[in-house]
C-alpha cells in the first residue's frame, strides 16, 4: 500500500543572486511576509512552510491556490527533488513525479534513447527497456519520431512522450503539474484513461491544477494552498466552493458534469 | 477504441522501500544520506554508463570520424607540439615525443575533469529539477565520460611508444593502482567543485584559469631533468599535487623506477582530497537541488 507523509515540512529559498541586501531592506516590509531570514541571518524566501498531511492508497488530491502559493514546491518536496529545511517526508511506494516539461530529458537525444535512459533509471534490463520503449511509443502515439531528437518534437509530442514515460514505468505514486493539459482531447482521454486504472490500483494521484473542472472530476480531496500555508483540506466540493467565487464554482461544476456526461455516451 | 495502445497497463511495477527525506538535523543524519547518494549511484551503473557513451555519442553525431575526432585531434598536437618543444628544449625526439604523449594526454584529462566537474551539477539541471535521482550520478558521469575520452587518447601513446620501439618495463604494472587512485580522485574532484561551481556561479571560470596557470607551472611539457641546471624552484615540482600525480603514471611508463617520494605524495594529496569532498559532499548535498 502506498503512502505518503508530509510532516512539518518547510522549504525555503536562499536569495543568494542579485542584491539580496538591499533587496532585503526594500522588500522585507512587504505586505507579502514570505520573506524572512535563516539561522545564519541569510535572505530567505518561505515557499513552503510548516506544511503536514498524510495520503493513503485511492487518494486522488488535488492542490490549488494562486500562482506562487507553493503548489509547486511542495509537489516537489514530495518527489524528494528538494528536501526540506525542516521536518521530514517519508515516501513508501514507487513515485513518479510529472513536474518539467522536458522531464529530464535530454532534447539533443532521440526518442529512443531516452526511454532507455529512463528504463536505465528505473532499474529495467534489456529486454524490458526494449518493451518499454514498444510501449511508450504506441501509447505516446510517435512510433515513426522515435529515432528524431526529440528537440524536433513539438511541445504536444514532448507532452506525451513524457506522460507515457512517467507512466509506463507503473508508479504508486504520481505527481502531476497542470502541464499535462497541453495534450489534445484524444490525448488527454487516454491518458486520463490510464490514470484512472492506475488510481483503481488503490494508488495515488497528486495534481496540481488552475482548471477547477479537471480537479473536479479527477480528484476526491482537494489542498488549497495559501501563502505556502494550508488554508483548506477536504473533499473537491468543500474546499472549491470556498476557494472559487459562487458563479465559477458553479461554472467549474457544470462543466464537469457534461464532460463525465460526455464520457458516459 | 479497438486498440489502447500501452493500455495492458504498466510494464513493472516500481516498488521500494519507504524513502525518508528529513532536513537532517545532525551531522550524522546527513552523512548517511550522502552515503545512500553513492549507494544509488552505484546501483545505477548502467545508467552512469549509458549517460556517458551518449554524451560522447552526442558530441560527434552527423561527424565523419566520430568519436576518433579526439584521437586524431591529440596526435596532431602532440605531433606539432613534439616537434617544435624537441628543438626549443635541445632534446632529442626520440625520448622527448613518449614523454610529451604520456603528459598531455593526462593533462587533457586533468583539464577537462577540473572543467567540467565545476559544472556537472549546474549542467544537469533538468534531470535534478525532474526526478529524485542520486546527486553524485552527475559527478560520476563526468568522471566515466572522461575515463571514455582518455581511453581513445591512450591510443596516441601506444602508436608514439610503437614508433620508436619503447617496450614498457614491467613496473608499469604500478600504473594499475595509479589509474584507480586517479578515478577516486576524478570523483572527489567532481564532487568537490560541482558543489562549489553550483552554489558559486564564478567558480568554473576560476577553476579553469588557475588549471591553466598549472599546466604551464608543471613539469607536463617540460621535465625537470631537462631544466634542473637552470635552479626550477624545488616547490614547482617537489610539492605539486599534479606532479605527483602525473609521476605515478608516466614514471614507471618511461621505464623509471618506481617512486616512493612520487606515490607518498600523491596518496598523500589524495587522502586530503576525498576527504574534503566527504566533508563538502554531506555538507552541501541537500542544498545542491536549490543552488541549480
Amino acid at each position: 500500500m502506498a503512502h505518503l507523509r508530509i510532516d512539518r515540512v518547510s522549504v525555503a529559498f536562499p536569495l543568494y543572486h542579485g542584491e539580496s541586501r538591499s533587496l532585503k531592506k526594500t522588500v522585507l516590509a512587504a505586505a507579502t511576509g514570505r520573506l524572512g531570514e535563516d539561522r545564519k541571518h541569510r535572505l530567505v524566501v518561505e515557499a513552503v512552510r510548516d506544511v503536514s498531511f498524510s495520503l493513503h492508497s485511492g487518494e486522488r488530491v488535488g492542490f490549488v491556490g494562486a500562482n506562487g502559493a507553493g503548489k509547486t514546491t511542495i509537489l516537489r518536496a514530495m518527489a524528494g527533488i528538494y528536501e526540506p529545511m525542516a521536518g521530514s517526508i517519508t515516501i513508501d511506494g514507487a513515485i513518479t513525479a510529472l513536474l518539467d516539461q522536458s522531464q529530464g530529458m535530454n532534447f539533443d537525444l532521440t526518442g529512443r534513447e531516452n526511454i532507455r535512459l529512463r528504463g536505465l533509471f528505473s532499474g529495467l534490463g534489456a529486454a524490458q527497456i526494449r518493451q518499454l520503449q514498444i510501449d511508450v511509443a504506441a501509447f505516446a502515439g510517435l512510433e515513426q519520431f522515435l529515432e528524431l531528437p526529440v528537440r524536433t518534437y513539438s511541445s504536444g509530442m514532448v507532452v506525451r512522450l513524457g506522460f507515457a514515460l512517467a507512466t509506463a514505468i507503473r508508479p504508486q505514486i504520481l505527481l502531476m503539474d497542470e502541464w499535462i493539459l497541453a495534450g489534445d482531447a484524444a490525448f488527454l482521454d487516454r491518458a486520463r484513461h490510464r490514470l484512472e486504472t492506475m488510481v483503481r490500483g488503490a494508488e495515488i494521484l497528486v495534481l496540481s491544477s488552475h482548471s477547477t473542472d479537471i480537479i473536479l472530476q479527477w480528484c476526491n480531496r482537494v489542498i488549497w494552498m495559501d501563502d505556502g500555508e494550508i488554508r483548506a483540506d477536504g473533499t473537491p466540493d468543500e474546499v472549491l466552493a470556498a476557494y472559487l467565487p459562487p458563479e465559477q464554482f458553479a461554472a467549474a461544476k457544470l462543466a464537469a458534469d457534461n464532460s463525465e456526461r460526455l464520457r458516459h455516451v | 477504441m479497438a486498440t489502447e495502445p500501452g493500455m495492458k497497463g504498466a510494464l513493472v511495477d516500481g516498488a521500494s522501500a519507504p524513502i525518508v527525506v528529513s532536513h537532517g538535523a545532525n551531522w550524522r543524519e546527513r552523512a548517511r544520506m550522502a552515503a545512500n547518494d553513492l549507494a544509488e549511484t552505484r546501483q545505477l551503473w548502467p545508467l552512469v554508463w549509458t549517460l556517458s557513451l551518449l554524451d560522447i555519442r552526442l558530441r560527434y553525431r552527423g561527424s565523419l570520424l566520430g568519436p576518433f575526432w579526439l584521437t586524431l585531434s591529440t596526435a596532431i598536437m602532440i605531433a606539432a607540439i613534439g616537434f617544435v618543444y624537441s628543438h626549443l628544449f635541445h632534446s632529442d625526439i626520440a625520448s622527448y615525443l613518449p614523454f610529451l604523449s604520456i603528459s598531455l594526454v593526462f593533462w587533457n584529462f586533468i583539464s577537462a575533469i577540473t572543467a567540467e566537474g565545476s559544472i556537472c551539477f549546474t549542467q544537469s539541471e533538468g534531470m535534478i529539477r525532474a526526478m529524485r535521482m542520486p546527486l553524485s550520478l552527475h559527478a560520476a558521469r563526468v568522471v566515466m565520460r572522461n575515463i571514455l575520452v582518455l581511453a581513445h587518447n591512450i591510443v596516441v601513446i601506444v602508436v608514439v611508444f610503437a614508433i620508436f620501439r619503447i617496450v614498457p618495463s614491467a613496473a608499469s604494472f604500478s600504473i594499475l593502482p595509479a589509474c584507480g587512485l586517479w578515478v577516486v580522485d576524478a570523483m572527489a574532484v567532481c564532487l568537490i567543485l560541482g558543489v562549489f561551481g553550483a552554489r558559486f556561479r564564478d567558480i568554473p571560470p576560476i577553476v579553469a584559469s588557475i588549471v591553466q596557470i598549472a599546466f604551464y607551472v608543471t613539469p607536463v611539457m617540460w621535465s625537470p631533468v631537462m631544466l634542473m641546471h637552470r635552479g626550477i624552484s624545488a616547490i614547482l615540482v617537489k610539492w605539486n599535487p599534479f606532479f605527483a600525480l602525473l609521476e605515478i603514471m608516466r614514471g614507471p611508463l618511461l621505464g623509471h623506477a618506481l617512486e616512493p617520494t612520487a606515490w607518498a605524495m600523491a596518496l598523500g594529496y589524495s587522502a586530503a582530497l576525498v576527504l574534503l569532498a566527504g566533508l563538502v559532499f554531506i555538507h552541501a548535498r541537500p542544498r545542491i537541488a536549490y543552488w541549480i
